[in-house]
Formats: C-alpha cells, structure tokens, sequence
C-alpha cells in the first residue's frame, strides 16, 4: 500500500545544476507549445504584415522610388522588415507570455520552484527568441518571393538579429513585471517600439534627413541594429557597424541585469 | 530534524497590515500537522513566507535544515506546495501542467511523463490528462493541484485548503490518500477549516490568530483539554420543558430535543439513569460539534469579542 509514493529513504534529491538545466529546457519547451497553439496570434500576422509592405511599399509604391543606397527599395527594405518583426515579436512573446503568467497565477508554478531567477529570466528571454527568429525567418522566406537576398557577412546577420531578439525580449519581460493590466503591456509597442522601429531606418536610409534629424536618429538604439542587419545583407549602413554591436550588448547586459534585479526583489510578483 | 522550523517570523504588507507577528513553530519530520485559524489569522501568508511567495519582514525559515535566505534553492527543492486560490495555466492540459511542474524541479522529461501517468492515476484524473485545466470541475482542479505538488516527490508537503469546495466522497478519498503519503514519510502541513479533517488526519496542531500562535499542542493532548462537551438528544416523547439534571446544564431546543453539558467527571450512565427515571426515552445521540471545534470556538473566539466577529471555524 505504501509504494504509492516511492519511500522518503529512497527518494534521490535532483542536483541543483540539474534543475537548472531541465527547468530552463522545461521553460523553453512550454514558450514553444504556446507559440505554437496559438500560432494565429503569435506567427500569422507579422507573416500577413510582412506580405502587405512588400506588396505596397515594395512593388506599388517601390518601384516609383527609385534606388536607395544603390540598391533597389524592396532589396532595400527587405532586412529592415525582417528586424521589424523579429523586434515585435521576441517583445510580444515575452510581455505576453509573462503577464499572462503573472495575471493567471501560474507564475506560482515557477516562484514555488528551486529556479533560480536568472534561469526563469533566461527561459522566458529564450522563448522571445524563438519567437523572434522563427516569425524572422518566415518573413525572410516571404521576401524571397518578392526580391532576391544577397548575403555579404553571414555572421554579421546572425549575431545581429540573435542579440536584438535579446534586447527585445528582455524589454518585454521587464514590461511585464511592471504591467499591471492589459493596456500596459501593449502602450510601450503602441507607442513607443513602433514609433522607434518606423524612425529607424527600416524604410529608409538616415542620408535623406535633414542633419538635425540625422544626429537626432541615432540615439535611436533600433536604427543601429536595423543597419548592422543590413549591412550583412547588403553591406552598406548608415552607422559605424562595430558600434551598433556595442550598443546591443550593452543592452542585453544592462536589461539582464535589471530583468534578474526585479525578479529578485519581487517586484510585482512577490508581495 | 525539522521538516520546517520558523523562529520570530514577521510579515507587514506593504499596505500596512502586520499579518504575522513573531511566529515561532517547528514541525518534525514525517508529522502530520495542522494549522488552524479563522480567516485572516496568516495562515496562507506563513506558507507564502515558506515557499517564497511572500518576502518576510523578519525572522528566520528553515526547511529540512536548508535556511531559505541562504540556500533557498535547496529548501525550495523539499517542498511541494496547494495553494489555497487554483492557479493553472487554463489553456494547459493536465498532463502538460504536470510534466511541466516536475520540469521546473529537474525531473527529465521521461522521468516525468511516467510520474505523471502515476499521479494522475491516483488522483482519479488520467481519464482527463488531455483536458484543459478550465474544462475541469473545482473539485478536479484541486486534486489535479495535488498532483502537481506531488510531481517531485517532496520531502515536505504544505497543503492550503486542499478540501474546500470537494465533495464529501472525494474528499474522505483525499483523505486516505494524504495518510498514505504521509505513510510513506512525507511531512505533511495542512491548514483547513474542517476541524473533523485536522482531527482525523493530523497528530500535531497550531492554532494561529491575529498573526500570533495562540496554541501549540499534540492533537490528543488538546482534546483531552477539552472539559466540558454538549451532547444533542432526541426523544420519544414531546418535552415542554427541560429535563431536571441537577449539576448538569441543560437545554431545550425544540420539542423533542435538548441539549445537556457534560464535564469530564460526569459519566453518560448517570444522565441515562435519571432520564430513565424520568421516564424519558432517548432515540439518539451526537455531539453538537466536533470536539475540535468546540476547543477551537473557545480558543479563537475570546479574542475576537462577540461571537460572529469573523471567527467562524467551519
Ligand atoms: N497581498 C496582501 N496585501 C495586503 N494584505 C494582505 C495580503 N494578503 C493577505 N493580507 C492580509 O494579511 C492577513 C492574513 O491573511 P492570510 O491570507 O494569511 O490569512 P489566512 O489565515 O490564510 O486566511 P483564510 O483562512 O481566509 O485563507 C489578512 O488581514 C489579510 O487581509
Ligand atoms: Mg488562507
């Protein structure tokens, strides 16, 4: 009657570096399964977005445009557009995936658990990611059908667009230990990633700005990685591309950092 | 060794209420313990504390020897939580809810998929292991909360109010089951507000109010502190007014009932006898309330004034 549960004396304890390992796995795998049961919300639309603006700015309104930077728009845009969505949706994943744990209680799951904060940050920060790079990777197949993609620095691409879907997921997960409704999480997309995202440089190349506006655009963090994306596409960019590098890891830092301060102090989840 | 062991534990919300003020209580390991209290009295913000749920203002936590501010992974590792408020993933099923949870504690995957299988059995839920945790019925969602805590096997078990809201078959299943775990060793904590069910399951008892332990005692010895009890009688014949029992408090509720005190000196023979003389047949007998419940009444009820100040037990 008592094999119902395996007897105290023969229970084996689970090695801390263990939890950590399959817990993160764990965290990994059920971001996943939501982004994949609710696939019409998570991976659709920037898919459906990304056919949209290649089909007007691209092809209707594009071809009116003429060369920017020596490159036709749509081969222009084309990386822009891919960082656009890789950028909105690592942050969506993120703030929604954690708020709603938050909301619904079964961020308790976690708390209760021997995680430690870093490992919850990193797991949610790894489903920003996977977000991030599949929707960017769907975009990237759908402008194959509009334009052709050269690659100058396949590295270059890569880190880019992994440390960006860093930054953005980290910024998600920071909104999402602040938020306290639904309106707060979507207000800094509404207004402000998509504000920075449209100013930076995802359409065009700064050179067209008056000076003033040019100096103004680069405190935009979005415009610099948007042209170290680019320029392993294209090889050309509008910023110093060792810069823009800089600057992504020193948002990642300073966000981890931030996202695993908050965790442990509790801040809107442990009272 | 302590299973947990709590010394001058504090805890002011940010709001400013002090729900928990200097809290001292050790639970051996393999105990079968209670905590009791009315509402409001911190039950659920001691576990909180426990399980890092809440931060503490002061005060120290151990569990199994592990201190939760210096090894707090460690502690947090033996214990395997209910929380009082039902706390799913609503588009998660069962299974997945499980797997997960067994994840979060470092149990790979197979490992987990087969004490899943496991638990959900014994819980009567693996019919629904596909169900989403929204498509179940509260009584479901509790045990299927029971299964998640279960998941890692912990050395300590803490249990908030697994029983409200199941009904009285499942909950007599819950409760042969928890005896079987804690049979096999687990400690278990569990706080409730049916005192039948601390007092069948539980061994040891603490009786918090107002942030305060306000009784510390093994289950036995307590109700052996009990003095006086009120038994419930019905008769055969309508009453019009209350049997004389001289030294006895008597009282009649209606017609074919009364109620009579008795201390622990008086014997039921003597009362039979004289009814008997009386002339008075009794058909049945009960206590008016558990006897836990009496105890409890009295202990909670002093310090909250009148009657009906929020101290309910039951
Ligand atoms: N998050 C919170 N913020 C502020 N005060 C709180 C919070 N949670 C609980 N309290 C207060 O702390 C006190 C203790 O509450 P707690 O939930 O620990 O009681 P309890 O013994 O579990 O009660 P119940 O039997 O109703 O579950 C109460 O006065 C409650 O109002
Ligand atoms: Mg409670």
């Amino acid at each position: 009657m008592n094999d119902l549960v395996t007897r105290s004396g023969d229970r084996r304890q689970v090695r801390m570096a263990t939890i950590r390992r399959v817990g993160f796995q764990t965290i990994l795998i059920r971001e996943f399964g939501r982004i994949v049961r609710i696939w019409s919300q998570t991976v659709l639309p920037s898919a459906v977005t990304a056919i949209l603006y290649f089909v007007i700015f691209g092809s209707l309104i594009g071809r009116r445009i003429g060369p920017m930077d020596g490159f036709d728009y749509m081969q222009y845009i084309a990386p822009g557009l891919i960082m656009m969505a890789v950028i909105t949706n690592s942050y969506a994943n993120v703030v929604g995936s954690f708020f709603g744990a938050k909301f619904g209680g079964y961020v308790e799951e976690l708390l209760v658990s021997p995680l430690p904060d870093w490992v919850i940050v990193l797991g949610y920060v790894g489903g920003g990611v996977i977000r991030g790079l599949l929707v960017g990777g769907m975009v990237t197949v759908v402008s194959l059908f509009f334009t052709r993609l050269q690659v100058e620095h396949p590295l270059v691409i890569l880190a880019a667009v992994l440390l960006t879907a860093l930054v953005f997921s980290l910024g998600g997960f920071i909104n999402a230990v602040f938020a306290q409704s639904f309106d707060q999480v979507n207000w800094i997309p509404t207004f402000i990633l998509t504000p920075l995202t449209y100013f930076g440089g995802v359409f065009y190349s700064i050179s067209l700005l008056p000076g003033w506006a040019q100096t103004l655009s680069h405190a935009n963090p979005v415009l610099h990685m948007v042209n170290a994306f680019r320029y392993g596409f294209l090889g050309v960019s509008d910023v110093e591309v060792w810069r823009a590098f800089a600057i992504m890891l020193a948002f990642v830092v300073v966000l981890y950092a931030v996202a695993v301060a908050l965790m442990t102090r509790g801040t809107g989840l442990r009272q | 060794m302590h299973a947990l062991s709590v010394s001058g534990l504090s805890k002011i919300y940010a709001n400013g209420v002090q729900a928990l003020k200097g809290i001292d209580l050790d639970v051996e390991e393999g105990d079968f313990f209670a905590l009791l209290g009315p509402n409001g009295a911190g039950k659920t913000t001691l576990i909180g504390i426990v399980t890092s749920l809440v931060n503490k203002s002061a005060g120290r936590v151990a569990v199994f020897g592990h201190d939760i501010d210096a090894e707090l992974g460690l502690a947090k590792r033996c214990i395997g939580v209910v929380p009082q408020e039902i706390n799913f993933n609503q588009f998660e099923s069962c299974e997945t809810i499980v797997v997960n949870q067994a994840g979060f504690y470092g149990i790979e995957r197979r490992e987990a998929r087969r004490r899943a299988e496991k638990y959900l059995r014994l819980l009567q839920l693996w019919e629904k292991r596909r169900t989403m945790s929204r498509a179940l019925s509260g009584g479901m969602k509790r045990r299927l909360m029971i299964a998640r805590a279960l998941m890692h096997e912990p050395r300590l078990l803490i249990l908030d109010e697994p029983t409200a809201g199941v009904d009285i078959e499942n909950r007599r299943a819950m409760w042969e089951f928890l005896r079987r775990i804690n049979a096999s060793g687990t400690s278990i904590i569990l706080t409730t507000h049916y005192l039948e069910e601390a007092e069948s399951l539980c061994r040891n008892i603490a009786i918090i109010d107002g942030g305060r332990i306000i009784e510390r005692d093994r289950m036995a010895n307590l109700l052996r502190r009990l003095h006086t009890e009120t038994f419930v009688l019905n008769t055969r014949q309508p009453l019009a007014v209350a049997p004389a029992l001289a030294g006895h408090v008597v009282r009649l509720v209606d017609e074919h009932t009364f109620e009579v005190e008795l201390t622990k000196e008086q014997s039921l023979n003597e009362i039979f006898a004289r009814l008997s003389a009386l002339g008075i047949e009794v058909l049945s007998m009960r206590n008016k309330v558990n006897r836990l419940e009496e105890l409890f009444m009295r202990l909670v009820r002093p310090m909250h004034g009148d009657a009906g100040a929020g101290g309910q037990a039951a």
